[in-house]
């Protein structure tokens, strides 16, 4: 931003390196700092949890804070409970998704691409709009205090989602699709049997993204789930602040536990959540 | 797509429909039905028994009483109303310009022939897929005034030890600061609207004379504007409905500086059993979410340029 006079493109390209880390460590520190005091406070004794100033690295490391953070709440019994909503959410999104994006690309029928603009205008309303209304509707149908109100809409599709798979959709030549029928298969063969079977790499990027939303849904659980027994890791991680005085390495013990699966499973998929993400802003 | 519609003459698609066309009609409704029957039983019922709730008193228990346009009145009223809406604009003015600046120099950045790019993208990207119930806590134990690592370096450096989260002077600055935690995946998109301006363009402003700053203000950022109004549109979004954070970290305190709108909402409908209440803000926030969209779209249909991406 400095300089216009040029020197030579090595020393250039160096100098534009340079400022490029200016930017890029101060804000990777940033933004792994708190990875790091989670760990280290997750690690710390309660003594030494009080000192202050606090210590930048954990005098001994407390592995058993691990333990007495997983005893402190019903952890296994709140872990099994997000599992099994996670685990619906993922289905429901596979089986709605690839469905509705499929009759939004590959079938031709009139008032389609208007009733599209639908789907993309519902991504703006913001969702606690609906929440007071959904929950009598919940509450009328006996659903409150139950997974349903959490799992049963991701089966009837996202808007984001659909929008995502029609855009790897519509990148399948349609010539696939016409020698099909001309063997006489029917859509919904032709979308079963060749079409969606090519697109498993988007359902992929669905089922991940569906599954990080309800691993981290917490507004969802808050309003719909009332027995503890019912209730998800996000609510439990609420009972460590619930005590007189917060047990930071407890909670960021429990933290670390909750955080790590999503780690593992960015770290494994990266380049699906990277595709998925940047397939929606660039037309 | 485009080979069945030539097939039909353009006199007969008026508004009669061929009998392949009410076929190929079955087919596509029957394939989309998912999501049209989600459609008017999870959205726009809700929304239509919403605003029938909002002329009601009704505590959720009963029948719904009817009482006119009682709760817009009390609403008008209602100072912590105002309150929750004014923290929630600020929070979303602040958020929003902050979080653009954040984003687009760190994709600037990343754009660089920088070797180790993978690494930053992860390390970007990461926070804002981390489930923010849990970073909340995370900036609590990061910002706690005795014992985070953040005070202890600015009383390092001599400065106060602040209460981030107790002072309500910062409260709100601290969410903020939060936000831009989750801002890496706006760099990402920044990053691949970068990578789609041609080079040549470039190349071109440099023969011309034009220095870096130069070249940005008049090839980037106009090349930039329609990801920037996506940006904007998804950040005035989840502005508006901050209501995790505060509720974790601050429960709308402290002297109500983090009491957003939602927030408010969520106590008046799951706290206070005021379910008509609750429908009449969420109505109020449904509106406003719409004006501010119109006005953002007015706004950018004089300065988007979709020309060139």
């Amino acid at each position: 931003m400095t300089s216009p006079k040029r020197t030579g493109t090595l020393s250039r390209q160096g100098r534009q390196r340079t400022m490029a880390r200016l930017v890029l460590i101060p804000m990777a520190i940033f933004y792994t700092l708190p990875y790091y005091w989670m760990i280290a406070t997750a690690l710390k004794s309660n003594q030494e949890l009080a000192q202050s100033p606090p210590t930048l690295i954990p005098h001994s490391w407390q592995w058993s804070n691990f333990q007495d953070a997983v005893n402190y709440i019903p952890f296994s019994q709140y872990l099994l409970n997000t599992l099994i909503i996670t685990g619906l959410t993922i289905l429901g999104a596979v089986i709605s998704n690839p469905l509705v994006a499929y009759g939004f690309s590959r079938v031709q029928w009139p008032g389609r691409d208007a009733l599209f603009y639908v789907v993309l205008a519902t991504v703006f309303i913001p969702f606690p709009v609906l929440i007071v209304a959904l929950f009598d509707i919940f509450a009328k149908l006996g659903w409150v205090n139950t997974f349903l109100p959490l799992v049963v809409p991701a089966f009837f599709g996202n808007a984001f989602w659909i929008f995502l798979m029609r855009q790897f959709l519509m990148q399948i030549p349609q010539e696939i699709s016409d020698a099909a029928k001309m063997d006489g298969a029917n859509e919904l063969q032709v979308a079963y049997q060749i079409i969606l079977p090519l697109a498993r790499p988007a359902i992929a990027v669905v089922a991940i993204f569906a599954a990080i939303s309800a691993w981290n849904d917490f507004l969802g659980p808050l309003i719909y789930l009332q027995d503890e027994s019912k209730y998800t890791l996000s609510i439990g991680l609420t009972f460590f602040r619930s005590t007189h005085d917060v047990q930071f390495n407890l909670l960021m013990a429990a933290s670390t536990l909750v955080v790590l699966p999503v780690i593992v499973i960015f770290l494994a998929f990266q380049r699906s959540f990277i595709d998925g993400l940047t397939v929606g802003s660039i037309k | 797509m485009r080979m069945q519609t030539m097939t039909v003459p353009a006199t007969r698609r008026r508004w009669t429909l061929t009998r392949g066309e009410v076929r190929q009609l079955l087919i596509g409704l029957m394939f989309i039905s998912p999501w049209l029957v989600g459609f008017f039983v999870f959205l726009a019922y809700p929304i239509y028994y919403s605003f029938r709730l909002s002329f009601t008193r009704y505590t959720g228990f009963g029948i719904p009483q009817y009482i006119g346009l009682d709760n817009f009145r009390d609403m008008w009223h209602d100072s912590l109303f105002w309150t929750s809406l004014i923290n929630t604009l600020y929070y979303t003015g602040l958020a929003i310009p902050i979080g653009m600046i954040v984003a687009m120099s760190l994709a600037i950045a990343m754009n660089q022939n920088v070797p180790e790019i993978p690494f930053y993208r992860a390390a970007f990207y990461l926070p804002s897929l981390l489930p923010l119930f849990a970073v909340s806590f995370i900036f609590v134990a990061l910002l706690d005034p005795r014992r985070g690592i953040v005070s202890r370096v600015i009383t390092w450096f001599g400065g106060p030890t602040i209460d981030w989260f107790g002072d309500p002077a910062t409260a709100k600055l601290a969410l903020v600061i939060l936000a831009q935690f989750g801002a890496g995946q706006m760099a990402l998109i920044y990053l691949a609207g970068l990578k789609a301006i041609p080079l040549t363009l470039y190349d071109a402003a440099a023969i011309d004379g034009a220095g870096t700053w130069r070249k940005f203000i008049n090839i980037t950022l106009p090349l930039m504007t329609p990801v920037i109004l996506y940006n904007v549109i998804l950040g005035i979004s989840a502005g508006l409905q901050v209501f995790t954070q505060a509720y974790i970290i601050t429960n709308g305190g402290p002297a109500n500086s983090t009491t957003f709108y939602v927030f408010y909402l969520y106590n008046n409908a799951f706290r206070y059993s005021q379910f008509g209440y609750a429908s009449a803000m969420a109505w109020v926030l449904f509106l406003i979410t719409f004006v501010l969209a119109i006005l953002i779209f007015r706004l950018a249909s004089r300065r988007v340029h979709y020309d060139l991406t």
